[in-house]
This record gives C-alpha cells, structure tokens and sequence, in this order.
C-alpha cells in the first residue's frame, strides 16, 4: 500500500517539475575543445568577479558545437558556441532555418597548431609542408597518374627526418582543427611538391578535385584521426614513441616535460611568431553569441564582455598566459566594439 | 596408504581389478589428479584476479594521494582600506588580490635574501596558484580585518606540487614557461623558509570545479552533491515504480502474451547501451518537457530509466524465491490476495530487493555516458545549492563527470586529480555495496 502512496507522489513531482523550471540564470556554451580552457577560465573569473552565477561549459569539438547552437532560439538550447574555426555558410542557413537569424560573431585571438613527439622519441626537429602531404596523403601522382602512397617511414619523405615509420595521431574531422591542418599543412605541402600543378595540368583533374585530392589523409592505418580531446592524442604518442601528433600550442606549452615540439618551415611555433604571422599553421578561435538570447539569459552579453576586455583578452591576460595569441590592439577594439553594439554577422558584411 | 591398504585385503584376487571404494585403483587415483589440478586452475584464476586488483589498487592510490594534499603558502600581509578599495574597483579583482599577494610575498624575499640577487615579481607570480579568489572572499567577509596583519595559507602553482613530489625534474622545465628551472632556487628557499609546506587540500573534497589554469583550486563537493541529487530521483522514482511493476508481474499478471512480451522487454531494456538513456533524455526530457539542462534532475531521470529494468529484474527474482507455501498460508487464514503479497510476501523479500535497488544505483552513480548528452560533463562551477529545488534544477556536475572533464584538461596536475577523483567515487562504491551486503546478511532468510 505504501509503495503505491510513494509511486503516485513520485510520478506527481515528475509531472510537476516542468513547472518549477523557471528561466535559466546561467549562461550555457559548448563547442570547441581548443577553445573550452580559455573558456573555463573565463567562466571562473566571470563567476568570482561578477554576479552572475559561472557559465557552464561543455566541450565536444566545433561542428558539435555549432550544430547545437543551430538548433533553435530557447532556454533549452546553448547561448554561445565555441569555435576553432569560421562558421560555415551552411551552418548560418541551418541557424536560420531554424529561427537563430542574429549571430554576433567574436573572435577572441590565435591558436598555433604544432607538431610534437615523445621527449625521448626520435629526433623530428623540422618539419615541411610537404613532409606531412607526402607522408599523409592518401594518394599521390605517380608516372602522370594518381597511385596510393607508397611511402611506409618519414626517411622516405625526406632524407633528413628520422628512420621511423609513419604515425600521426591528427585531429578528427569534427575538429575544427582538422579544417586548417588540412588547409594550411596538407594542401600547402601538395602545392609545394607540385602535386596539384600535376593533377590540374597532366591529369586534367578540375581544381576544386585536385584540392580535394590534396586534403585527402590515407586510412591504412599510417594517419589516426583522434575524436577526443589532445589528452587523448599524448596517451597516443606515450604508447607509441616513434609517433607524431598534432597539438594545440597552449596544450603543447603545459606539457613540455614530455613533448618536444618541431618547425615548420623552419619557424619555431610561439606565441610570438604566430602573432607575427610568421608561424603558418595558426588559425583564429571564435565564439558565437546568439542574439536573441541577450536580454533573456542575465549575464550572456556581460559574459562576452568580460571575455573581450582588456584585462581579460588582452596581451598581459589570464588568456595569454595560458597561451592564446591575444587580437592586436586595434582588432581587440574593434571586437569589443562590435559585442557593446551587439553587430551581428548579417550587419558587419 | 596405498600399499597398506591393499596389504589388508589379501582376499581379493589378485588378477582382477579392486573394486573396493578404499582402494585406490588407476581410474580413481587418474580422477583425483584431475580434481587437483582442477583446483589449482581455479587458484590460479583467484590467483589472476587478485593481483590485478591489487595492481589496480596500487596504481589508484599511488597516483590518486598525491590529490588530497597540496603545497600552500603561509605568508602574513596587511591591506589597507585604499589597497582595498582600488582593487575592488577593477574588473578582474581576484587578478588584484593575487598581485597584492605576489608583491607582498616577494617583498619578503628580497628583504631576506641579504642583497643576493633581485627576486622578480614574475617568478613569485609562476611559484604562486590562482589565489586572488580566496584573499577576496576572505575580505569581504570580514572588512575589518583591513589594516591588521593576516596571515595566508593559499596553495602554490601546481607545477611546484609536482617539483616537491618528485613528479617533476628540474631538466624537464627547461621549455616551460609556466616555471623555470631558476625559480627552483626560489621554491627551495621557500621551504627550507617553512614559508611552503605540504598540507592536506580540504577543498579538494569540499570544492567546486575550477578554470584549468588553476587546478590548485579543483574540488570534487559540488559533483558529489550533484550525485547525490541524482541519486535521490533515481531512489525515489525508480524504487516504487520498479517494485510496483515487479508485483503486478510476478503475483498479479495474467500469464499471458502480453506479459509475456513485457517481460523480453524489460530484460532486453537492461542490456540496452546507457548512451542511449542518455540520447532520449535530451530529446523527451530537454528539448519536448523544457526541463532545464545540466541539472541533476534531468540526470536522475535518466539514470532512472537506466536503473528500473535492473531494479525490477532483482525485485521479480526475490518475490520469486519466496516459497509459494507462505503465500498459500496467508491465503488459507483468510487473506486476500493483496494481504497476503503487502503483509507476508513483500516483508521476506525486502533485503534481495534493497540490494538489487543498492546495486542498480551505484551502477547509476559510475555512468557518464547518458550525462554527456544532456550538459552534466564540461566546466560546471557552481557553488553548494541553497535547497532541494536548487540542488534538483541549478546546473551541477556529477563524479564520474567531473573525473572525466579533469582527465582531459591539458595541464598533468588536473590527471593527478583525475586520480584522486576515482579513490572519491570508489569510496562511495564501495560504501554502497558494503551496505547492500550488510542488509542482505542481516535479513536474508533461508528456506
């Protein structure tokens, strides 16, 4: 008899809850997973320092999280979504499809994108382009045609690197990361090697194939995209000495004791040389602000200011020290600007 | 024995086989051996089992201890009014607190260090944590303590715990920039100083989730509170709903095609992937109910439909294993069907269904995979909640979450965390599954 008494209770809280779910006070984000540390620190400042009660934020990787921001306007949904790259076009259409019509877009500074290996593993100094569109490719020209990648050890990319064989722990394909990888690395390399001028001009291949072809990693078992966070990657390279993974440069910076890093193209990646332009595989990280949700969730545009602010963003910031190469000035300006009069992505363009 | 044996039975024909029980002939002495041998395989499996356990046991603790205990800075400052006030004016005012801090720290050092070389306030700034959080709350809560001298104890870098542990060489910092091997020399004056001690890190236990460039401010409390909700909705709910159903099928239930059905389905539903509970809380639960994300309640739920099929599978097993005689006297004195099951039935079987309920929920306290889903994994820094509605709707993290966020934060500090987290959680464990053994000892009845 009691059980019943006590099932009937239950099921009434159960129904009951939906009513107590007043408006949500806490800002929600997910997304990037190269954005999320500077992400927590924000949130853990903005917390201490403001109050609003902390933002919660999820991780998941960029497409995961632009997905979930696309999804609708409502306190079920997320209010920002981190991003390690631009959004894309068919993303704004899926938003708009779905009523999320107004984006502010923020971008918050760079990220490097670095290669490392084990401390005591072999000696991957220096790296090219075309060291990585050789070793990765799934295809390569050969004879005037395209034949699977012959190549087994990095000494038969390139003379100078080591006598191993290949395997490169690369971001998965739901990581933004892997969008420049494949951009600034692997078709970098196959124009640098003349792959492309082949394909285009001996083979005949249109451009947008060729690039395609460039960008496309082979899967017998040389390359491994990882889905995880770059945690999962270093577990990775510990059980495998000879491997090589590609990393965050702030992830990179608070593992030195077991990473050593190498060039590319000879430049050493640092803050300094990505700011500078000099390091080539960097890429902007962003966030985005769902409009229609300012005004309705306390905190998310005070949120996105305390981000942007100088003490904050800026070069001598909690961000910075932990490895994020800060906006140059006038850009840092432009983007707090851009947040205080709430610019959305349709009105800057 | 053998020989002896067969010395006494000089009776038997010595050309026939010994048919004797006592006797041991070839066959038996050949089935005994393999009894051995059977019973030195299974040893060697126990054998198998208990190292691994131990193995596990000493990996766990060797990299979980080090957790519970963190390196702190014991320093007396003094703050002034002004000091206060301007850094309560700006915006990032714990950053303001620490830089008091720093300065004062490194005031002291150069005061001692009998004109050697100039102490930098960078490098007091890398041997120091994120302690600006803590000094604040500190004045704010007792403004007039402002011009008297105060004396600190916040947790120093991370990186100079690991050096103190030994986890940490001097050679392994060259690249780092977090600390360099010259602040050592700073560090190594600090604790012959007694300035730096290790000390047990209470907030561990006690605390919230912090940024990732401060793991020295990392506690578990909140997730265990979250937990702890969860627990409470999958207690309520699934226990009476899961017995109820358990009742109705086992003593009340027509046997029928239909029941028949129910009952494949809900040992079907026990072996359903939990990823999936977690995909149908987001879509019914979040997205058509409005309830709000990250809470616990939304968790419980979840866990609640995870746990009902084992709770009812354990319940239907000891409704089943009580003799059918005690409801045929209960029915033989006068009771209905009803009395005989409340008063007689459901009475003998309570300690199986406690431990099925135990087990269930402590199956439900280690899952992580459902919460992903609905916003229990990630940065959930929240404070205690105020009450049973906050603690049930307020955003929070669960254990197991929180183990898996920490464990793929990029500074080695937050694994050893990690660790230490999973020591927390397999305490719980096994609290429960102790407590589920002592009711089963304490009730059980045997037939």
């Amino acid at each position: 008899m009691k059980s019943v008494t006590l099932t009937a209770s239950a099921l009434a809280i159960a129904v009951a809850a939906p009513a107590f779910a007043q408006s949500r006070e806490n800002v929600q984000i997910a997304g990037s997973s190269t954005v999320l540390p500077y992400a927590t620190i924000v949130a853990e400042a903005f917390g201490e320092n403001t109050d609003f009660p902390t933002p919660v934020v999820e991780s998941g990787g960029s497409s995961t999280g632009l997905s979930r921001f696309c999804e609708g306007v409502g306190e079920g949904t997320i209010d920002v979504a981190n991003a390690s790259r631009a959004i894309r076009d068919g993303e704004v259409e899926t938003c708009a499809s779905n009523g999320v019509e107004e984006i502010i877009e923020v971008r918050i500074g760079y990220d490097g994108i670095v290669f490392a290996s084990q401390q005591s593993g072999p000696e991957f100094t220096a790296f090219e382009p075309s060291d990585w569109y050789q070793a990765l490719a799934a295809n390569l020209p050969q004879d005037g045609e395209m034949a699977s990648n012959p190549n087994s050890n990095w000494s038969d990319v390139n003379g100078d690197l080591p006598d191993v064989e290949i395997s490169a722990f690369i971001p998965g394909t739901r990581h933004g990361t892997r969008e420049v990888f494949e951009e600034n690395v692997l078709l970098a390399g196959c124009e640098e090697t003349g792959a492309y001028d082949a394909m285009v001009n001996d083979m005949g291949m249109s451009e947008d194939d060729a690039e395609a072809a460039c960008m496309e990693v082979r899967t017998d078992g040389a390359s491994v995209d990882i889905d995880g966070d770059y945690t999962e990657t270093l577990a990775r390279l510990e059980s495998n000495p000879d491997g090589v993974g590609v990393f965050g440069l702030a992830f990179y910076e608070n593992n030195t004791d077991t990473l050593k890093v190498a060039t590319m193209s000879g430049v050493q990646p640092s803050t300094e040389t990505i700011a500078s332009g000099e390091y080539p595989v960097s890429r902007p990280l962003f966030f985005y602000i769902k409009k229609a949700h300012i005004g309705v969730i306390p905190g998310l545009k005070e949120y996105a200011q305390f981000f942007m602010a100088d003490e904050i963003a800026g070069p001598d910031g909690p961000l910075s020290n932990y490895g994020l190469v800060s906006l140059p000035e006038g850009e840092l300006d432009e983007v707090q600007q851009r947040i205080e009069n709430e610019t959305t992505m349709d009105s800057q363009s | 024995m053998t020989d002896a044996t067969a010395g006494a039975t000089p009776a038997v024909d010595p050309g026939r086989k010994s048919k004797s029980i006592i006797t041991t002939d070839d066959n038996t002495r050949r089935r005994n051996r393999a009894e051995k041998r059977f019973q030195y395989y299974g040893i060697a499996a126990i054998g198998v089992g208990v190292f691994f356990l131990l193995a596990l046991t000493f990996s766990i603790l060797r990299s979980g201890l080090p957790a519970f205990t963190e390196t702190a800075v014991s320093l007396e400052i003094n703050l002034s009014q002004e000091q206060f006030d301007e850094a309560e004016s700006k915006l990032l005012k714990t950053g303001a607190y620490e830089q008091l801090f720093v300065q004062a720290l490194q005031q002291q050092l150069n005061a001692e260090g009998e004109g050697d070389v100039e102490v930098e306030e960078d490098a007091v700034g890398r041997i120091m944590g994120n302690v600006g959080s803590e000094i604040r709350e500190f004045y704010l809560a007792n403004q007039d303590q402002l011009g008297e001298p105060v004396t600190f104890n916040v947790p120093a870098s991370s990186r100079v715990d690991r050096y103190l542990n030994g986890g940490l060489s001097r050679e392994s910092l060259a690249e780092s920039k977090f600390l360099t091997p010259e602040d050592l020399d700073i560090v190594d004056r600090l604790v012959e100083a007694g300035t730096l001690t290790n000390v047990i890190d209470w907030d561990f236990i006690t605390g919230t989730d912090s940024g990732v460039d401060n793991p020295g401010g990392a506690g578990l409390g909140a997730s265990v509170i979250g937990s702890f909700f969860m627990m409470l909705v999958v207690l309520v709910l699934s226990l009476p709903i899961g017995v109820a159903a358990s009742i109705y099928l086992e003593e009340f239930a027509p046997q029928n095609k239909l029941t028949d059905f129910i009952e494949v389905n809900i040992s079907n539903l026990a072996a359903v992937p939990s990823i999936v509970y977690g995909i149908l809380g987001l879509a019914v639960f979040i997205q058509f109910a409005g309830l709000p994300q990250s809470a616990p309640l939304v968790g419980g739920l979840v866990l609640t439909l995870m746990t009902l099929p084992t709770i009812i599978i354990s319940t239907r097993a000891s409704l089943k294993s009580v003799p059918p005689s005690i409801r045929s006297a209960a029915l033989g004195v006068g009771a209905s069907k009803m009395q005989s099951v409340f008063h007689h039935v459901l009475p003998l079987a309570m300690p199986g269904i406690l431990t099925g309920t135990i087990i269930g929920l402590a199956q439900a306290l280690g899952e992580t995979a459902p919460l992903l889903l609905i916003g229990m994994v990630g940065y959930v820094a929240r404070g205690y909640p105020d009450g049973i509605v906050s603690g049930l709707m307020d955003p929070n993290s669960a254990m197991p979450a929180q183990i898996y966020t920490w464990a793929a934060r990029s500074d080695p500090a937050f694994y050893e965390k990690a660790w230490g987290g999973i020591i927390i959680l397999l305490v719980f464990l096994l609290a429960m599954n102790a407590l589920a053994i002592i009711l089963r000892r304490k009730f059980e009845r045997r037939w």
